[in-house]
C-alpha cells in the first residue's frame, strides 16, 4: 500500500517542522473526532489528542512503515482514548443488531411493500447540499460510538478496512457489520429528510 | 441432492439490503455475489436501494473537514520545537 503521507513523513523527518505541520492539519480533526467518540468532553478529546502527537514524535523513530503513517498515528490515539474513557467508566456496549431497514417494510416474503423513497435528486441539487451535508452530519454524530468510529474511519477519512480493523483493533467481518449498520443509519435518515414522496 | 444443495434459494429483498456492504467491500463469496446480482437484475427497488447507499458513502465522504486555525497551527509548531529541544 502507498503511504499518502509519505512525501510530508520523509520532509518532517528531515526535520522540516512546517512539513509535520501539514500532518497535523491533514490528521487533527479526523483524530479529535475519533478520540470524542470515547472519551466524554471535547476537552478530554483535544487533550487525548494534543498527547498523541507527542506520543507520535516520541515514537517517530520506532515507526518502520509496516502501516501507513496514518494508521500509526490513529492506533496510538484510540489505545489512548480507549484507556481514557474506561477511566472515566464510559463504556461503549457491544450494540444489538438492528435490521438495516425496518422490517415493517418487508412483506412476508421479504420483498419490498414500502420500497426506497427517491432522495438523490435531491442530493444532485446544488440547493440541498448543504442541507444534507448538515443532516448528515448530524446523523453521524449521533450513531453509537462504535459505528461512527467506522464510519468516519472508512467513509468520511477513506482508510481502507485493513487500516481501520488495524487502529480500532476489530476483526474484518465485526468492521463490516458496524460499517453496515452505520451506513444504514445514514441511508435512512437522508431518506427519512429528503425522500420525495 | 448435490444439485439440490448447489442451487441456492434467490435472494429476498430484505436479505440484499442487509448484504450491501459485503457486496460493496468484495466481501462475498463467488455464489452469493452472483445471487446478489441477479436479484439486482430483476429488481428495481433493491437497485434504487444501491444506489442510495453509494450516494450516502459519497456524501459522508465530502463532509467538509474543518481546517486547522492559525492559532492551532502555532500551537502545534511548539509542540514540534519543545520535542526537537528534549530530542537533543
Amino acid at each position: 500500500m502507498t503511504d499518502p503521507d509519505a512525501d510530508l513523513l520523509s520532509r518532517f523527518r528531515a526535520g522540516d517542522e512546517q512539513a509535520f505541520v501539514e500532518l497535523v492539519a491533514r490528521h487533527q480533526m479526523t483524530m479529535l473526532r475519533l478520540a470524542q467518540s470515547f472519551v466524554a468532553s471535547r476537552a478530554i478529546a483535544e487533550e487525548v489528542t494534543q498527547d498523541a502527537w507527542l506520543a507520535a514524535l516520541r515514537g517517530i523513530g520506532g515507526f518502520a512503515g509496516r502501516s501507513t503513517f496514518r494508521t500509526w498515528l490513529f492506533a496510538i490515539l484510540a489505545n489512548r482514548a480507549r484507556t481514557t474513557g474506561m477511566r472515566e467508566q464510559r463504556t461503549t456496549p457491544l450494540e444489538s443488531p438492528e435490521p438495516a431497514v425496518d422490517p415493517a417494510r418487508f412483506g412476508a416474503g421479504g420483498m419490498w411493500t414500502s420500497p426506497p423513497v427517491d432522495w438523490t435528486d435531491a442530493a444532485a441539487e446544488r440547493l440541498d447540499a448543504q442541507a444534507l451535508a448538515t443532516a448528515l452530519q448530524s446523523a453521524l454524530d449521533g450513531l453509537p460510538p462504535r459505528q461512527r468510529q467506522v464510519v468516519l474511519l472508512r467513509d468520511v477519512d477513506g482508510l481502507s478496512s485493513e487500516e481501520v480493523c488495524e487502529v480500532l483493533e476489530l476483526s474484518e467481518a465485526n468492521q463490516r457489520v458496524l460499517l453496515h449498520r452505520g451506513r444504514s443509519h445514514l441511508r435512512t435518515i437522508l431518506e427519512a429528510n429528503f425522500g420525495a414522496r | 441432492m448435490l444439485l439440490r444443495l448447489r442451487r441456492q434459494p434467490d435472494l429476498v429483498c430484505q436479505q440484499i439490503v442487509e448484504l450491501v456492504t459485503d457486496y460493496l467491500d468484495g466481501a462475498l463469496a463467488r455464489a452469493d455475489r452472483g445471487r446478489f446480482e441477479r436479484h439486482l437484475a430483476g429488481c428495481p427497488h433493491c437497485t434504487a436501494y444501491l444506489a442510495q447507499m453509494r450516494e450516502t458513502i459519497r456524501l459522508t465522504g465530502s463532509l467538509r473537514v474543518a481546517d486547522l486555525s492559525p492559532a492551532m497551527r502555532a500551537d502545534f509548531g511548539e509542540l514540534y520545537r519543545r520535542w526537537r529541544a528534549e530530542a537533543t
